[in-house]
């Protein structure tokens, strides 16, 4: 007869917080959070030490002094009189703006180096491979500066533009490209809807969004009717139609005008001014990152295995129908990883713009206010703090994204 | 029957008709062109557009390039040589390339040093590089690093020879401790090292670099494509190691070094590496004890390390996720404990499949390091946008001095992706 019995007790002995592995991971945990925090302690230590001697203390109370520096590239209203707090809102702006752009710049690079590159013509697929290299294996820094050189030195100076014999002359005269950067024509409204011009413009974005919605149900309308009847109604008409009718009746009702450049004193006035450095830059990054969203893309719509192709083919799809109904949508589930590291190498990389004084948040926060209240420690943490949410912002939007395209398992 | 049949058909082919060549059009060079410049409308057009972009660059360039000017000495006289032509004004090469290698305050006739220390950097690396060469060049290549820092800050020889002191101790305390439990020889090591350096460092004598054989050079007088080269090969040899060690803690069971690894990796890699220069610049320096002095080139080095071995990290556990399960719990079912699984099973399998990546993030960090120009250390691209075209000589030759620097590091670059591409090939084991 036998008796299930516990096992042996055994007294605790001190060897089995090493031998025992029950106990161990403890053990190296214990060790761990201790060297951390004597780590922690030292550093602390020091830092309380060194700003004792060096008579500092850490505060943010700088950032509601006055900046007192003049800022030439900015999306939202400021003066030299305004606050640092201010300064760093206006370059945290641009680098929003910058990497927006840039994103977008560098989806486009990307995605038409990418498919070249896999064209069947030789010369074509040859000078995308060449692009391709040269662009990422040269650091972006080099090509800012070339970028930013070119448009110094190229573009003519505004004085050029000036007098009967000028040498230069404005593209449909309206836009103009100078050494300090290019000015476009800005629209705006004469008999607006709503007092000041950016609530005018909300009153846009909110009719677009109204196109938006009803577009998308003009096309769960035609997908129902196709699953019905088995034809497709024709969409683009109507689609065309919800688009364009709100838009050009509301245009006419607020007055649509364009203010022109023009040439007064030493420099352009009016219009939208996009500063040579913002300009450098933003080409620059777009078309490094699409050298490194072509080689994505190409990896992607190689990756797609060719039975697919072949099948498609067997089903009696023409060649661009393969292409968009069956590779690029299996190729999108692969790029989109990539590209998401990719948008987030542009936001940061547009810390460079500190090398061509675009006054993005790192040359305002991280340059000049740095510099003038020697508030070091305070100005990297935010600047640190800014990066680290875009970053996160950027990956959460991105992966939610992601998980919408992605195969469905089931 | 045959017999009838060949009589009656008046004529029968004995043999193979000789084979006629294609038609012209579909042979050679014509139909090459055919198959893949002009295969349809869409691809005429293509070829057309691309061969005017290659004209146009072409005719920008090769007379500016053909009709450079290598010999004047500032570049007015360039433009009195070329008299209007397009030119280029390479005189600028020639004149400042040893400060465009070495930076302006390496001390001239010292060039030879760091020279030196970069031919000498081939023979350690190729032993990395290349399986094939016999394994006893390692011995070299642990050798490198204390005699590459002797011939490029000079100064008393005492100091680089007990920094090898120590690692040798450390290396004998886990050779002798390290069979019986990892972790005593591990830590062991470390004690054994630190030891070395701290008995060593006291028995330096002051002022052993005053009259030394080799002329000590302050680390601030580093500079031009030579202080590239150092940054890149020293972090990323160094981030390597914390690399694996991150991948392998962020894999771990236990939380708490989980998380500490988890919060490294996603604090580092969601800030751009210019904040990281700017905290070694200005902010580095109050965390260290107050009496101590690191100078710049440590601190960038600290940050530049922790920045790569973040990225090297996610790459390792990129390739430790792409094992196989059962190549775990084989280890396990071995007997093998932890620090063996890895040793033995897990790590060679997982860092062959990281090669690549790796790579990657080495070239990125080796054009990341011209971002140390931004914090006024005076490397190739700070060179040439500080002293060289801020003198009176040379002010405004761009084109001539950055296309120099992008053609520095293309070689560089491209030369270590080809060396990736090649390795990738070689480790293919499996068959496709």
């Amino acid at each position: 007869m036998s008796t299930l019995t516990d096992p042996p007790k055994t007294a605790f002995r001190l060897s089995m917080l090493i031998n025992d592995t029950r106990y161990r991971s403890l053990t190296f945990q214990a060790l761990a959070f201790l060297a951390l925090a004597l780590s922690f302690v030292y550093l602390g230590n020091n830092l309380v030490e060194n700003l004792r001697t060096a008579g500092l203390n850490i505060n943010f109370g700088f950032l509601g002094d006055t900046a007192g520096y003049d800022i030439s590239q900015r999306l939202v209203e400021y003066g030299n009189q305004d606050s640092h707090s201010r300064a760093a809102l206006v370059g945290l702006l641009n680098t929003v703006l910058v990497a927006f752009l840039a994103c977008i710049t560098a989806t486009v690079f990307g995605v038409i180096a990418g498919v070249l590159r896999l064209s069947n013509n030789w010369l074509v697929s040859k000078l995308m491979a060449f692009y391709v290299e040269i662009f990422r294996n040269i650091p972006v820094l080099i090509w800012i500066i070339i970028i930013f050189t070119v448009m110094t030195a190229v573009m003519p100076a505004p004085r050029a533009y000036r007098g009967d014999n000028a040498t230069a002359s404005m593209l449909l005269d309206a836009v103009a490209f100078t050494n300090r950067g290019v000015y476009i024509p800005m629209p705006f409204f004469e008999n607006g809807l709503m007092p000041g011009q950016t609530l005018n413009w909300l009153v846009v974005l909110v009719v677009a969004v109204g196109s938006w919605f009803a577009a998308r149900k003009i096309n769960v309308w035609a997908t129902a009717k196709q699953e019905e009847s088995g034809v497709r109604p024709k969409t683009l008409p109507m689609v065309l139609g919800v688009w364009l009718v709100p838009f050009v009746i509301m245009m006419l009702i607020m007055g649509l005008a364009w203010e022109y450049p023009a040439l007064k004193g030493f420099n352009f006035q009016g219009g939208i001014k996009i500063g040579g450095p913002l300009i450098a830059l933003w080409f620059a990054l777009s078309i490094y990152t699409g050298a490194f969203i072509a080689e994505n893309v190409r990896a992607g719509i190689q990756a797609v295995s060719k039975g697919q192709t072949e099948a498609a083919a067997a089903l009696g799809l023409r060649p661009g129908k393969v292409m968009n109904l069956v590779v690029l949508p299996q190729a999108l589930r692969i790029i989109i990883p990539p590209l998401i590291s990719q948008y987030l190498n542009i936001t940061k990389n547009s810390s460079l713009a500190i090398a061509v004084g675009y006054a993005d948040i790192t040359a305002t926060l991280g340059g000049i206010t740095l510099n003038q209240t020697g508030r070091a420690i305070e100005c990297v943490l935010l600047l640190m703090a800014f990066y680290l949410t875009a970053s996160l912002l950027i990956s959460a939007v991105m992966n939610v994204y992601n998980a919408s395209v992605k195969l469905k398992e089931r | 029957m045959t017999d009838q049949s060949t009589n009656s058909v008046a004529f029968v082919a004995d043999g193979n008709i000789p084979q006629s060549p294609p038609p012209a059009r579909e042979t050679g060079a014509i139909k090459w062109v055919r198959a893949n410049l002009f295969s349809s409308w869409m691809n005429g057009i293509l070829t057309v557009a691309a061969l005017l972009i290659i004209y146009k660059l072409l005719s920008d360039a090769l007379p500016w390039i053909w009709n450079g000017v290598w010999t004047t000495s500032s570049l007015s006289e360039c433009r009195e040589v070329l008299q209007g032509k397009t030119g280029a004004c390479f005189s600028v090469l020639s004149e400042r390339w040893n400060q465009l290698l070495f930076g302006f305050k390496y001390p001239t006739d010292q060039y030879w040093r760091p020279t030196l220390a970069f031919v000498l950097l081939f023979v350690a690396a190729a032993p990395v590089l290349f399986f094939d060469l016999p394994r006893k060049l390692l011995a070299f290549t642990a050798l490198y690093p204390f005699l590459a820092f002797w011939l490029i800050w000079g100064g008393t020889i005492l100091a680089p020879i007990v920094a090898l002191l120590g690692v040798a101790a450390a290396a004998y305390v886990f050779q002798t401790y390290g069979k019986a439990s990892f972790a005593i020889g591990f830590f062991g090591a470390i004690a054994a090292a630190f030891a070395v350096w701290i008995i060593g460092g006291k028995l330096i004598p002051d002022g052993a670099s005053d009259n030394a054989l080799l002329q000590a050079v302050p680390s601030r007088d580093l500079g031009g494509f030579m202080l590239n080269m150092m940054l890149g090969v020293t972090c990323v040899s160094l981030s390597v190691p914390l690399g694996i060690a991150l991948a392998l803690g962020r894999q771990s069971n236990m939380p708490l070094i989980k998380w500490i690894c988890v919060i490294f990796i996603e604090f580092v890699r969601g800030v751009p590496l210019i904040t990281l220069l700017f905290v070694a610049s200005v902010m580095l320096s109050y965390f260290f004890p107050p009496d101590s002095t690191v100078d710049l080139f440590l601190r960038v080095v600290i940050m530049i390390t922790m920045f790569s071995a973040a990225y090297i990290a996610e790459v390792i556990r990129g390739g430790l996720a792409a094992l196989p399960k059962g190549q775990y719990e084989a280890a396990d079912s071995l007997g093998l404990d932890y620090a063996q699984a890895m040793r033995l099973i897990i790590l060679p399998q997982a860092l062959k499949i990281s090669i690549p990546g790796i790579v990657n993030v080495a070239v990125g960090l080796f054009k990341d390091t011209t971002l140390v120009s931004v914090i006024s250390m005076f490397d190739l691209v700070g060179m040439i946008r500080g002293p060289i075209l801020a003198s009176t000589e040379w002010s405004g030759v761009y084109w001539e001095l950055l296309g120099a620097a992008a053609v520095l590091f293309f070689i560089v670059c491209y030369g270590i992706s080809q060396y990736s591409q090649w390795l990738e090939r070689r480790l293919a084991t499996d068959h496709r």
